[in-house]
């Protein structure tokens, strides 16, 4: 029963992964951006969660409904007007310009908060939970954040397959010039696609501050194991992207069974086999 | 538009279609310039390329690649049953990849694409590349319908007969110069060939 309670536990942590990853899986999947600061961002959305919880005196899921648009609007100007002017570049610029965000953002919420590890109040949602059987009881809130991961999933899947702006982003990803000779207007397309995946990140990051405690220097930690859902399931695929988290949180909760250090590092080793077996992922795809 | 290989042909309509800013000189589109206007708007104002090589997307099915053509599209006579009707196999494999078509099936989209914009002038370049006689003979035989509903084509080809029997008016290009231009039927071959090989040094409005 041990064993059954660690599974579920596993899959709903995947839950929060693949809510996580898919941010990141997008943005490399439409514009080949890596964006190292993506755990940071998640980080920072966290925090601005805590003080829209406790300057506002309302609950966690309010905050969320508060974050995830403004990291939208956020996520469409940090596009436009700091990635985009990387891109036309290189690409290796990009991936310097992301990095420093990462470390304009830690060591500024340095700066203006302490570097304690803070949580977030989740009140009565933290202990509530459906009690199965005597050994197996499962949160409230995992249950929730795996809802909300699978419907983000959803919506976003079908907004990819039959939005008419969801078709013009999966042109752009296929050829961007072509793209522009049809008449989409990439840099705009790019824009959305960036405020889909900081909303995502919004997202992800409350649901993180549930979980654990978190502190300015928690995002390159979370970073990782959104790669690591990334390339387990596939990248630029939704569906590998659910399912690479769900793999990652199971190795890390069954492998926190065996020994309580061992869960990150099982993670990690899990990781490492399916890019030595299967560099393309479990489920390599375009993004349709 | 005709000229030996590297003579700028692609270039030139890639310009026009926005995707090149020009160093010097306008473009102008019923006289009001269109130099900065960027690449996607241009289709709103009704210029639209077939690019080189097709360059249709390979994640999305046939018929969303005919819908991507209307993203800017002006109003006019050309939609989705329009573009089925001018090539009727269409139809049944709207819902497949394009991937597995033909050349000259795929070429056929990529004009269905850009006629679904309503187009004023419908830039072609190298419509016969890679394709068997047959097919391109196709594709031309449909040129003048496509003239008689208003609109003008700007045509690359590297088959000068072919180009120079289909078309009312021929430049050729050489090193990103227009060598020679004329109506086909004033055009000596020997002219034409001369301008296509560089071997006069004759350039338009140079005289001569
Ligand atoms: N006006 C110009 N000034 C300077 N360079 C040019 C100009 N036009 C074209 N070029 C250069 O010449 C090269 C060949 O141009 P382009 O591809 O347009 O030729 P093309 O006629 O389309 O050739 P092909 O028949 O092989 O398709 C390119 O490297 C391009 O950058
Ligand atoms: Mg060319």
């Amino acid at each position: 029963m041990v064993w059954v309670n660690a599974i579920v536990q596993g899959i709903l942590l995947g839950g929060l992964y693949a809510l996580f990853a898919c941010g990141l899986s997008l943005m490399f999947g439409v514009m080949r951006v890596v964006n190292l600061a993506h755990g940071d961002f998640a980080v920072l959305a966290t925090y601005l969660a805590l003080a829209i919880i406790t300057g506002l005196d309302v609950p966690v899921l309010w905050s969320a409904l508060v974050v995830a648009p403004l990291f939208g609007m956020v996520g469409y100007l940090v596009q436009r007007f700091i990635i985009q002017r990387s891109l036309d570049v290189s690409p290796v610029t990009t991936l310097l310009v992301t990095f420093g965000l990462s470390i304009v953002i830690q060591n500024g919420l340095l700066e203006g908060l302490s570097a304690n590890s803070q949580s977030l109040p989740s009140g009565s949602l933290a202990s509530a939970s459906f009690q199965v059987n005597s050994q197996l009881s499962i949160g409230y809130e995992s249950v929730i954040v795996f809802a909300v991961a699978v419907v983000v999933l959803v919506c976003l899947q079908l907004f990819l397959s039959r939005a008419r702006l969801g078709r013009e982003v999966r042109a752009a990803a296929d050829d961007q010039e072509a793209a522009t000779i049809v008449g989409v207007n990439v840099r705009h397309v790019y824009g959305v696609t960036a405020a889909i995946a900081f909303a995502t990140v919004a997202l992800a990051g409350v649901a993180f501050g549930m979980y654990s405690s978190f502190n300015p220097a928690a995002g390159p930690q979370r970073l990782i194991f959104a790669f690591e859902a990334v390339v387990i399931g596939g990248v630029g695929s939704l569906w590998g992207t659910l399912a690479g988290g769900i793999i990652l949180g199971l190795a890390q909760v069954l492998g926190s069974q065996v020994d309580t250090s061992f869960g990150v590092l099982a993670g990690h080793l899990v990781f490492l086999i399916v890019l030595a077996l299967r560099p393309n992922g479990l489920i390599p795809a375009r993004l349709s | 538009m005709i000229g030996a290989n590297g003579a700028g042909k692609s270039t030139l309509l890639r310009t026009i279609a926005g995707l090149h800013r020009p160093v010097a000189g306008t473009i102008q589109l019923d006289g009001s310039d269109i130099t900065h206007l960027p690449a996607h708007r241009r289709v709103a104002a009704g210029i639209v390329m077939v690019p080189e090589g097709r360059r249709l997307f390979p994640s999305l099915s046939l018929e969303e690649n005919l819908k991507l053509g209307s993203t800017r599209s002006r109003s006019g006579a050309w939609d989705l049953d329009r573009v089925y009707q001018l090539f009727p196999w269409m139809a049944e494999r709207r819902g497949g990849p394009t991937v597995h078509l033909s050349g000259g099936e795929q070429q056929a989209v990529a004009i269905g694409r850009a006629l679904m914009a309503n187009p004023r002038i419908l830039l072609l370049d190298e419509l016969s590349l890679g394709l068997a006689p047959a097919v391109v003979q196709r594709l031309y035989d449909m040129l003048p319908a496509l003239l008689a509903t208003g609109m003008s084509i700007l045509l690359v080809e590297q088959d000068v007969t072919q180009a120079l029997r289909v078309s009312d008016w021929a430049h050729c290009l050489l090193e990103g110069r227009i060598m020679l231009s004329g109506r086909p039927r004033d055009l000596a071959s020997t002219e034409v060939e001369a301008a296509y090989f560089g071997l006069s040094k004759r350039a338009v409005g140079g005289g001569g």
